[in-house]
C-alpha cells in the first residue's frame, strides 16, 4: 500500500505532502499545510478547445465503415404475453441485413425490447421495425405504488409487488418516545425522475474475429466489458471498451446496456460494425430513473431540540427494478440514540430504476430536512439551531465510528452569513403581502472516498512529453483536468504538457465515475503515480547536478537545488537521460480503517412564493460543500451550481407521469418532462470549507459528484415552508401542490 | 469538406440513391455486407424501390459554398451531421425542444432538427465548427473555456450559436436578456449561471475589441 507517510522525499515546497501518522499515530496529515501551485485554483479544461469547436468526438459522432444503424422494437405496452412474432416482412424489406428476436412471453413495461434490426440507414431500419408483426396479450398493469400495494392489485413480476429490504435498529424507539415531550409524525412525497443526459444512449460494436471492440456512452467503461462477458458469454479479455466524450449519464450509463449486447449480437451476425442509438423517448422509458418515495417519519424530542426517537417508514418504487434506500441521511447525519427504519419497495409496470445522481438522499433528505424543520417550528426553535443542537461527530447518529474530517459545522456558519439567515421570518408564514419570502436551510452527507486499488501511469518520454493515463472516464466532472492539474503540479509542468489518456478498458482499472469516486480514487493513483516519476527525475538530476536528489525541487518546468536555485536542467533535457520511455505506476492506496470517510455540505435557499397562483421562484441558493481538498475551483464550481440546478429543477418541475387506464408515459419528451432553463435558475453561490482530509489519501480530497445534488430541492422546500407557513411535502412544488397545501393549512387554522 | 457531385434526374431507386452517397458508409455497403449475404442482389436491383424526389441546394456554409442533393424529408441537422460530417451540431430532443441543434441560418439562430434542409437554399449557415478564425476562438468559445460554461460539453455547440446570434443583435444584454436569449435551450448538466457569466464576459470582451 502507498500511504501518505511513504513520501519521505518529497519536496515539502512544491512537492508538498504532508506527512501525518496514520490512526493510532501521532500528529494527522492536515497539521503540516502543503504548498500547491495550481491544485486548489481554478485551471480551465484542458480539453475546452475541442469542446468549444465542437470537435470532441462524443460515441453519437463515430461513423465506421460500413457501419450499420441498428434500431430496437419495444413493447407499447405496459403488461402484455408476446403471442407471437413475425420478422418476415421485415427481413425482406432491402438494405435490411438482420433481424433478431429479442423477447419471448411477458413483457412488464412499456419500452421493455422485443425485436431489433440492423439496416443501412436508419430510415430503412424504421421501416423495418414497422413490418415486425407483434401480436400481444394485454394483460393488467398496474403503474402507480399507491394501487399496487392495494389487495388484488395485478401482480407486475412473479414475487409480491411489496417487499421490505432494509430494516435498521438503534437504541429503544420506544422509550425513545417516552422521553420525548414532543412527537411529531409527517409523510414526504418525491416524484420519479428521468435522467435525461443530452446525449441519449449510444453503441457501436466491432467484431474483429472474436475480439469485439464497443464505443459506448458510458460512465463506467470496465463495468460495460464485464458486464458483456456475462451477456455474450464470452471472455472480458476479449471485449475493450471505448468511451471518449460523453452528454451526461447521471447515473443512468454505470452498466452494460440490454441495446449494447444487442448491437454486439447484430455486428457478430453482419460481419459489420452496428451502431444503436436510442431516442429521447427510449431514454425516457428504459435505462432507468430515480424511485418515487414516501416516507413517513415519527420523531420525538425534547423541548431543548434534543431527538430522543426517530423512526422512518419508506415506500419507495423503481418500476420494474428496486427503490432507492432513502434511510441514510436519517440514520446518520444527527445525534439520536433511538432509531428504527423500515423501506419497501413496491413494483409496477415501468422501466427498472437506476442509480440517479446520490441514488436515495434527496428523497431521504427532504424528509428528514423538512421533517427538521416542521419539529422546529413545534418546538418554536431556530431550524439551524436545532440542527446544531444535535451535531455528531461520529457516524450513526454519534453511535458509531468516528469522521475522519467532519466541516459541516463550517459549512452552516459560512452559508448563515451568506444567505443572510437572520431575515428569515421568525415564523413560518410570518411575512407580509401576497408574495411571501421565506428563507431555509437543508443539510447533506454523502460518501465519495474513493475506490482503493485504481490504478494510473504516469509516462515520461525521452523527448520530456508527458502522459497521463487511467481507464477512468470524464463524464463532463473534469477528470482530465484534474489529472492535468495533479501531474503538472508534482512533476513542476503546466497542466497543458500533459496528455491525457483515459476511456478505454486497455489502459489501467478505475472505477466507474459514479458515486462521487472519480477525484478520490484516480487523484490519488495518478499523484503516486507522478511522485514516482518525480522521485526518478530528481535521481537523474542530482546525477547532473551533484546535488542529493532530496535537495531538488520540480517546478516550472526545472530541476533545480533547493538551496541554490541557479544549480539547474530542464525538464525537457532531463527527460533525455531517460533513453526511452518510462512508465510509472501509480495506485490508490487503501482506506485507513477505524474512521468513517463522509463529505458534507449545507444549502440555503431563498424564495418567492406567489399564494395566489402557488407559483414558487427561487431568488438565491447558496451552497456551500466540505470535500476534503478541492482540486481545481473552477470545475468544482461548476458541479455545485449544476448539483444544485438539478435539485431545483426536481424539487419544482420533474415528474414522469404514467396514464393509469393505457399504462403508458404521457411525457416522454423534453417538452412536457419539465426541467430547469435559462429562466428558472437564480444566482447560486458555491463556497468550499477549506478542510483537508487527514487520512482519506494523499490529497485529501473526497467526491463531488452527489453531495451537490443531494440537499437543494430541501432547501428550497424548506424556505417555501417558512415563506408560507405550511409545508408543501410533496416534490416537484408544483403551483397545484402549493394552492393545495395553502388550502389545507386555512382549513386547519 | 467531402465533394459533392450533381446528379441528373430527379428519381432515384434506392439502390441508385445508395450508390449516389458514394465513398461513405452506404457505397461500401453494397460491395462488401450487402451482396451476397441476406438481401439478393439481383432482387434489390430489378425491383424499383421506393422513390425520392430530390433537390440540389447551394449554400454558404462556415464560409464556404456547398452544394449537394436532399431530399425534402432531410432536415438540416441531418444533412450537417450525416451528409456533411459535421458532427459538432447534436442532435438531443431531435423535436425542436431542447436548442442543441442550434444552427446560425443568415445570423438568426434556427433549430436545425426541425428545419427543412431544403429551405437552407441560397442561404448562409454557420455551425460551431465555423466559429474560429484558425486557431483564433470567437470571444464567445474564449468566454465559455474560462468560465468553464459547460460540464459534459454536448449542449455547448446549441449554447454558443445562440450566445453568438445574441451578441451580434444586442452589444449590452442585461442578465435577463441573456436568460431570455438562452432560454430555448437545455443544459442538463445545470451550469446555466456559468452560461450567464460567459455570456455577460464575452460581451464585455466584445464591446471593447
Amino acid at each position: 500500500m502507498k500511504s501518505i507517510n511513504d513520501d519521505e522525499n518529497a519536496n515539502l515546497t512544491y512537492l508538498e505532502v504532508a506527512r501525518g501518522k496514520e490512526p493510532g499515530g501521532a500528529e494527522p496529515l492536515a497539521a503540516e499545510t502543503p504548498v500547491f501551485k495550481i491544485i486548489g485554483r481554478p485551471t480551465p479544461r484542458v480539453d475546452g478547445r475541442l469542446i468549444v469547436t465542437g470537435r470532441a468526438k462524443y460515441t453519437h459522432d463515430i461513423v465506421l465503415k460500413d457501419m450499420l444503424v441498428g434500431k430496437i422494437l419495444r413493447s407499447p405496452y405496459a403488461s402484455a404475453e408476446i403471442v407471437s412474432l413475425d420478422l418476415s416482412a421485415a427481413k425482406r424489406i432491402p438494405g435490411v441485413l438482420a433481424t433478431v428476436q429479442l423477447k419471448e412471453g411477458r413483457v412488464r413495461y412499456e419500452g421493455e425490447q422485443v425485436a431489433a434490426v440492423a439496416a443501412l440507414d436508419e430510415s430503412t431500419a424504421e421501416e423495418a421495425l414497422q413490418a415486425i408483426r407483434v401480436e400481444y396479450k394485454v394483460l393488467p398493469h398496474v403503474v402507480s405504488p399507491e394501487k399496487a400495494v392495494a389487495e388484488g392489485a395485478p401482480q407486475v413480476l412473479d414475487s409480491a409487488n411489496v417487499q421490505k429490504f432494509n430494516e435498521y435498529n438503534r437504541g429503544n424507539l420506544e422509550q425513545g418516545f417516552a422521553e420525548a415531550e414532543v412527537i411529531l409524525e409527517r409523510t414526504y412525497r418525491t416524484a420519479f425522475e428521468i435522467h435525461h443526459p443530452v446525449e441519449t444512449h449510444v453503441s457501436i460494436a466491432k467484431w474483429d474475429e472474436d475480439r469485439l471492440t464497443v464505443w459506448d456512452s458510458t460512465q463506467a467503461v470496465f463495468n460495460v466489458r464485464d458486464g458483456l462477458a456475462r451477456m455474450l458469454n464470452i471472455p472480458a479479455s476479449k471485449i475493450r471498451v471505448i468511451k471518449n466524450y460523453m452528454g451526461g449519464g447521471f447515473g443512468s450509463k454505470l452498466g452494460a446496456n440490454e441495446h449494447t449486447a444487442v448491437a454486439a449480437q447484430l455486428a457478430r451476425e453482419t460481419g459489420r460494425p452496428v451502431k444503436i442509438a436510442l431516442s429521447r423517448k427510449d431514454n425516457s422509458l428504459c435505462v432507468g430513473n430515480r424511485p418515487s418515495s414516501m416516507i413517513t417519519i415519527k420523531g420525538g424530542a425534547k423541548k431543548d431540540g434534543t431527538l430522543t426517537a426517530l423512526q422512518m417508514t419508506n415506500y419507495t418504487s423503481g418500476g420494474v427494478g428496486r427503490g432507492d434506500r432513502c434511510s441514510e441521511p436519517l440514520v446518520d447525519i444527527y445525534k439520536c440514540p433511538n432509531v428504527r427504519v423500515e423501506e419497501y419497495t413496491v413494483f409496477i409496470n415501468a422501466g427498472a430504476s437506476r442509480p440517479t445522481r446520490a441514488p436515495g438522499h434527496p428523497q431521504g433528505t427532504l424528509a428528514m430536512e423538512g421533517f427538521l424543520d416542521e419539529l422546529a417550528a413545534e418546538l418554536g426553535l431556530d431550524p439551524l439551531e436545532l440542527r446544531r443542537k444535535n451535531y455528531s461527530s461520529k457516524n450513526q447518529g454519534d453511535t458509531g465510528t468516528p469522521y475522519s474530517s467532519k466541516g459541516l459545522d463550517q459549512c452552516y456558519e459560512l452559508g448563515a452569513e451568506k444567505i443572510g439567515w437572520s431575515r428569515r421570518n421568525r415564523k413560518p408564514g410570518g411575512g407580509p403581502g401576497k408574495k411571501k419570502r421565506g428563507i431555509g436551510v437543508a443539510t447533506q452527507i454523502w460518501w465519495g472516498a474513493g475506490v482503493p486499488g485504481t490504478l494510473a501511469d504516469v509516462k515520461i518520454h525521452p523527448d520530456g512529453s508527458v502522459e497521463a493515463v487511467c481507464g477512468t472516464q470524464d463524464i463532463g466532472c473534469g477528470t482530465r483536468t484534474f489529472m492535468a492539474v495533479v501531474v503538472a503540479e508534482t512533476l513542476g509542468l503546466e497542466p497543458q504538457d500533459i496528455t491525457i489518456k483515459i476511456g478505454d478498458t486497455a489502459y489501467p482499472w478505475a472505477p466507474n465515475s459514479g458515486g462521487s469516486q472519480t477525484a478520490p480514487s484516480v487523484a490519488p493513483a495518478i499523484r503516486d503515480a507522478a511522485l514516482k516519476a518525480a522521485e526518478r527525475m530528481r535521481a537523474l538530476a542530482a546525477k547532473r547536478l551533484d546535488v542529493p536528489a532530496a535537495e531538488i525541487v520540480l517546478a516550472e518546468k526545472k530541476l533545480f537545488a533547493k538551496n541554490n536555485p541557479e544549480k539547474s536542467v530542464s525538464f525537457l533535457e532531463l527527460a533525455r537521460d531517460l533513453r526511452r520511455e518510462a512508465v510509472f505506476h501509480g495506485e490508490r492506496g487503501d482506506l485507513p480503517a477505524g474512521f468513517a470517510y463522509n463529505s458534507f455540505g449545507a444549502h440555503f435557499a431563498e424564495v418567492e412564493v406567489d399564494t395566489e397562483t402557488g407559483q414558487i421562484k427561487v431568488l438565491k441558493v447558496v451552497a456551500v460543500h466540505e470535500i476534503g481538498r478541492v482540486l481545481n475551483k473552477l470545475t468544482a464550481e461548476s458541479q455545485v451550481v449544476g448539483g444544485v440546478t438539478q435539485g431545483l429543477s426536481a424539487g419544482l418541475f420533474e415528474e414522469r407521469v404514467i396514464d393509469e387506464n393505457s399504462g403508458k408515459m404521457v411525457n416522454p419528451n423534453l417538452q412536457t418532462y419539465k426541467v430547469a432553463t435559462a429562466q428558472d435558475v437564480p444566482e447560486i453561490v458555491p463556497i468550499f470549507v477549506d478542510l483537508v482530509d487527514p487520512r482519506i489519501n494523499n490529497l485529501g480530497n473526497k467526491g463531488l459528484g452527489e453531495p451537490p445534488r443531494i440537499p437543494s430541492s430541501a432547501a428550497i422546500a424548506n424556505a417555501v415552508y417558512n415563506a408560507i407557513g405550511v409545508h408543501v411535502r410533496e416534490i416537484p412544488m408544483t403551483p397545484d401542490r402549493v394552492l393545495r397545501a395553502l388550502r389545507a393549512k386555512e382549513a386547519s387554522s | 469538406m467531402e465533394r459533392m457531385t450533381r446528379k441528373k434526374g430527379k428519381v432515384y431507386s434506392r439502390r441508385a440513391f445508395l450508390k449516389g452517397m458514394g465513398g461513405g458508409a452506404a457505397g461500401a455497403a453494397l460491395a462488401t455486407g450487402w451482396l451476397g449475404r441476406r438481401v439478393d442482389a439481383a432482387q434489390a436491383a430489378s425491383e424499383a424501390a421506393p422513390v425520392y424526389t430530390k433537390k440540389e441546394i447551394t449554400f454558404t456554409l462556415n464560409g464556404r459554398s456547398v452544394s449537394l442533393e436532399v431530399e425534402p424529408r432531410e432536415t438540416l441537422l441531418q444533412v450537417l451531421r450525416e451528409k456533411l460530417k459535421l458532427t459538432g451540431t447534436k442532435k438531443i430532443c431531435d423535436r425542436g425542444e431542447c436548442g442543441g441543434c442550434t444552427v446560425l441560418l443568415d445570423g438568426n439562430p434556427v433549430y436545425s432538427c426541425l428545419f427543412p434542409a431544403i429551405r437552407a437554399d441560397g442561404k448562409t449557415v454557420t455551425t460551431v465548427e465555423g466559429l474560429a478564425e484558425g486557431d483564433a476562438l470567437h470571444p464567445v468559445q474564449e468566454a465559455f473555456i474560462e468560465k468553464d460554461a459547460y460540464q459534459c460539453g454536448f449542449c455547448t455547440p446549441g449554447f454558443i450559436m445562440s450566445s453568438v446570434a445574441l451578441l451580434q443583435k444586442n452589444r449590452t444584454p442585461s442578465p435577463d436578456e441573456i436568460k431570455a436569449g438562452l432560454s430555448g435551450h437545455i443544459c442538463r448538466c445545470g451550469n446555466y449561471v456559468k452560461i450567464y457569466e460567459a455570456v455577460a464576459s464575452a460581451a464585455s470582451k466584445m464591446r471593447k475589441a
